[in-house]
C-alpha cells in the first residue's frame, strides 16, 4: 500500500530544512523499497514544529516534528512498525493543542493539501463563496460584507463593506481591485502563509470583490522579499485562468475578471495604499494626499478597492457562510477573527487565528509558551515597526482595535514581537526613528527631516547629553511628526518611541 | 552600451512599453537579466515610455531593490527588523560585516558576495533570518551563517 505523506513547501518550513528532509525521505524510501506519495502541502502555521511531516493513517493525519534529516531513518523504521512510538510523534495533527484551541476561518484550509491543486481547493469548500456571489447582484454582495462587520486587516481597520459601497456607487470607466500584499511589518507573515498555503482563497476573494463593485481587473502588489509566494501565486493565477475562474467567462457566468501579479521593489512605504497605487502606475511610491480616497479616485484615477490579503480572503467566508456567521465572532466593533502572528523571542512562534477579544498575555503565554531564550519577557511590540512597545502592565489588554487605540497602541496587522530582558529600549526607540528615515517617501517634511533629527536627538540621549532637555525635544518632535505627517509612517513612528520613553524610562536615564 | 545590455533592455522595453504602469516590471526585467539597471539604459527606457530621464532615474533610485552597478555572484541579505533584533540580529550583522570585511552595499574583493540589509523576510516565527539569493534561512546564528557561506565557497575567514 502506498503511504500518503505531507511535508510543507512554504518559506518558513523550507527555511528550516523541509526541502532537505523531503530529499532524504525520498532516497530512504527508495532504498527500502517503500511506496510513498509525498504531497508538498502548505504549513499549518505551527512554525515552531517545522519541518512538520504528516502521515495519513486510516484517514487520520499523524504529525511528526520538528524533523531533521538525521531523524528520517528512524522515522521510516517507525512507519513500518508503530509510528506512534517515534520520539518526534505528536499524535493526530488536529489534536495538537496549539491548533485545536484556535478558531480557524480564514486559515482553516492551510496545510490540508497541495496549495496549487484546484481539486483539493474545491473539495475543501473552495469557491463556495464565489458560487454564491455569482447568484447575487452587486449590491447584495456589498450589503453582505457590510453586515458582516468585516474591517480591513492591513492595519487601518476601515470597514471593508463601506469601502466597497463607495466604489460601487462611483461611476468609472474601468474600476480596479488592488490586493495589498506588501506585508512589510516585522513580526508579520500571515499574508505570506495564506498566499503560499491557500492562494486560491485570495483569488476567490478578489473575484468576489470584482463582482461586487463592477470591476474586471485586479492587481496583486506583492513584495519582492517573498520569492516563494511569487512562484506559487504565478502558478495559481495560471491554473485559475485555465479552469475559467479568471478570464472573460468566470464559471460560465459571462462575467469577466482577471488578476495581474506585480512585484514591489523593497520600499516599505508601498504598503501604504496611495503610495502603492503610485508604484503600480510605474512611479516612485509617493504618498498621495487624501481626499480623494482611492475608492473614488484610485489607480489611474479610477474608483479602486484596495484591501489587504486577509480582508479579501475573509470575504470568501462571509459569502459562503453568511454575514451573521462571521459577525458572531469577536467583540465590540472588532468582528470575526484575527490572525495573530507570534514572533521575535518566542518559544512557539506561529500563526494563531482567534476571534477578537483574547488577551495578549493568553497569546504569548498559552500559545507562545514564553520566550525562546528562556529569560524573562520584558516588552512586546504589537502592530509592526509603528506599533507601541507594551510593558507587562498592559499585557492583559484584549485584542481589539479600540482597546489598543485607547492606550496609544495599535493592533495593526496582528504582528506580536516578543523581547526578553536583554532588550535595550533606547536602542529600539532609535531604530524606530532610523527606520522612518530610511523608508520615508520624502513627500512631507516632518517625516523626511523629523526622522533624521530624531535619530540625532536619540543619539544624544543615549550618550547621556542633557537627557531631560533632549527628551523634551524628542517629545516635541514626536508631536510634530504626529500632527504634521501625511500618512501613518511619519504619523505613527512616535508610537514606539513614546511607548519606550513612557513605559521603560529606566533605559533612558 | 555593450550588445548584451542593449539586447536585454530592448527586450524588456518590447515586453512592457504598452503595459499600463509598466515601468516597475520593466526595470525588474532588466535587473533580472543583467543583475542591475545600467545608467545608460535610462534614455532608451524614458523614450519608449514617454517619460523624462529624470523620472526614470527617480524611480530607479527610489526603490531599494534596483541596483546601479552589478551585484556579486551571490547576494546575502540580513534582516534588520525588530523580530530578528529580538533574536540577536545585531550581533549577526556585526559578524557578517567582520567576516566578509565589507559594509552594507559592499561586495567582497573576490566578487563572490554582495551584502545588503533587508527589512523583514516574513519569516519572523523563526528569527533571525537571512536570504541568500532566493533562499530564506531561519534561526541563523554566526556559526550557521559561516556554514552557509562555506556551502557557496565564499567568504574566507579574516
Amino acid at each position: 500500500m502506498t503511504a500518503r505523506l505531507f511535508l510543507p513547501r512554504d518559506t518558513t518550513a523550507v527555511a528550516l530544512g523541509a526541502d532537505r528532509v523531503a530529499r532524504v525521505l525520498a532516497q530512504e524510501a527508495q532504498r527500502r523499497g517503500l511506496s510513498m506519495d509525498l504531497v508538498r502541502n502548505g504549513s499549518r502555521g505551527l512554525f515552531w514544529l517545522e519541518p512538520l511531516l504528516e502521515v495519513e493513517q486510516d484517514g487520520v493525519r499523524i504529525a511528526f516534528g520538528p524533523l531533521d534529516v538525521a531523524a528520517v531513518p528512524s522515522l521510516c523504521d517507525a512507519l513500518a512498525t508503530n509510528p506512534l512510538e517515534h520520539p518526534l510523534c505528536l499524535g493526530p495533527v488536529e489534536d495538537i493543542p496549539y491548533l485545536k484551541a484556535q478558531q480557524r476561518l480564514t486559515f482553516a484550509r492551510v496545510g490540508r493539501g497541495d496549495p496549487l491543486c484546484l481539486d483539493t481547493y474545491r473539495a475543501l469548500n473552495g469557491f463556495a463563496g464565489l458560487q454564491r456571489a455569482l447568484r447575487l447582484d452587486s449590491q447584495s454582495i456589498v450589503t453582505a460584507v457590510i453586515a458582516s462587520g468585516l474591517r480591513g486587516r492591513g492595519g487601518a481597520a476601515f470597514p471593508a463593506g463601506i469601502k466597497w459601497q463607495t466604489v460601487l456607487d462611483t461611476p468609472g470607466a474601468q474600476k480596479y481591485v488592488v490586493c495589498n500584499a506588501d506585508e512589510g511589518d516585522s513580526g508579520t507573515f500571515a499574508d505570506r502563509l495564506l498566499m503560499e498555503a491557500d492562494p486560491y482563497q485570495l483569488l476567490e476573494g478578489m473575484i468576489i470583490a470584482g463582482l461586487a463593485v463592477g470591476s474586471t481587473k485586479g492587481y496583486v502588489y506583492l513584495r519582492s522579499e517573498y520569492p516563494r509566494a511569487r512562484e506559487i501565486l504565478t502558478e495559481a493565477i495560471a491554473n485559475a485562468r485555465v479552469q475559467e475562474y479568471l478570464g472573460n467567462n468566470i464559471c460560465g457566468s459571462g462575467k469577466a475578471f482577471d488578476v495581474e501579479l506585480r512585484m514591489g521593489a523593497g520600499a516599505y512605504i508601498c504598503g501604504e495604499e496611495t503610495s502603492m497605487l503610485d508604484s503600480l502606475e510605474g512611479k516612485r511610491g509617493m504618498v498621495r494626499a487624501k481626499p480623494p480616497v482611492p475608492a473614488i479616485a484610485g489607480l489611474f484615477g479610477q474608483p479602486t478597492v484596495v484591501n489587504n490579503v486577509l480582508t479579501l480572503a475573509a470575504v470568501t467566508t462571509v459569502l459562503e457562510k453568511g454575514s451573521e456567521f462571521y459577525r458572531d465572532f469577536g467583540v465590540g466593533r472588532s468582528r470575526g477573527t484575527l490572525a495573530v502572528q507570534l514572533a521575535g523571542n518566542i518559544r512557539r512562534g506561529g500563526l494563531v487565528e482567534l476571534a477578537y477579544g483574547a488577551s495578549l498575555r493568553q497569546l504569548v503565554d498559552e500559545f507562545g509558551g514564553g520566550t525562546y531564550s528562556g529569560r524573562a519577557m520584558r516588552a512586546i511590540q504589537v502592530g509592526g515597526p509603528l506599533g507601541a512597545y507594551l510593558p507587562e502592565s498592559h499585557w492583559d489588554i484584549p485584542l481589539d482595535y479600540e482597546a489598543f487605540a485607547g492606550i496609544g497602541a495599535m493592533l495593526g496587522h496582528g504582528g506580536v514581537v516578543v523581547f526578553d530582558d536583554t532588550v535595550d529600549m533606547a536602542a529600539q526607540a532609535r531604530f524606530a526613528l532610523e527606520f522612518c528615515a530610511i523608508e520615508s517617501c520624502g513627500k512631507c517634511t516632518p517625516c523626511r527631516l523629523g526622522s533624521v533629527r530624531g535619530v540625532e536627538v536619540m543619539d544624544r540621549i543615549i550618550a547621556r547629553e542633557s537627557p531631560a532637555r533632549n527628551i523634551a525635544l524628542l517629545q516635541d518632535l514626536c508631536d510634530t511628526l504626529e500632527a504634521g505627517s501625511l500618512c501613518a509612517l511619519g504619523g505613527m513612528t512616535p508610537q514606539p518611541v513614546r511607548s519606550a520613553l513612557a513605559w521603560f524610562p529606566e533605559d533612558f536615564s | 552600451m555593450d550588445e548584451r545590455v542593449a539586447r536585454a533592455v530592448e527586450e524588456s522595453i518590447q515586453q512592457y512599453h504598452d503595459v499600463p504602469g509598466g515601468l516597475l516590471p520593466l526595470l525588474h526585467a532588466v535587473q533580472d537579466a543583467l543583475g542591475f539597471v545600467p545608467a545608460d539604459a535610462v534614455p532608451g527606457i524614458a523614450r519608449a515610455l514617454h517619460l523624462s530621464r529624470a523620472e526614470v532615474h527617480g524611480v530607479i533610485s527610489f526603490y531599494h531593490n534596483f541596483r546601479g552597478k552589478p551585484a556579486a555572484r551571490h547576494v546575502l541579505q540580513i534582516c534588520r527588523a525588530e523580530s530578528c533584533q529580538a533574536m540577536g540580529a545585531r550581533a549577526l550583522e556585526a559578524h557578517a560585516r567582520m567576516r566578509l570585511g565589507i559594509d552594507y552595499g559592499g561586495t567582497t574583493a573576490d566578487g563572490a558576495i554582495t551584502l545588503e540589509p533587508v527589512y523583514c523576510l516574513g519569516n519572523c516565527a523563526c528569527s533571525p533570518s537571512v536570504r541568500l539569493d532566493d533562499e530564506v534561512h531561519a534561526r541563523v546564528d554566526a556559526a550557521r551563517l559561516d556554514e552557509l557561506l562555506a556551502d557557496i565557497g565564499a567568504g574566507a575567514a579574516p
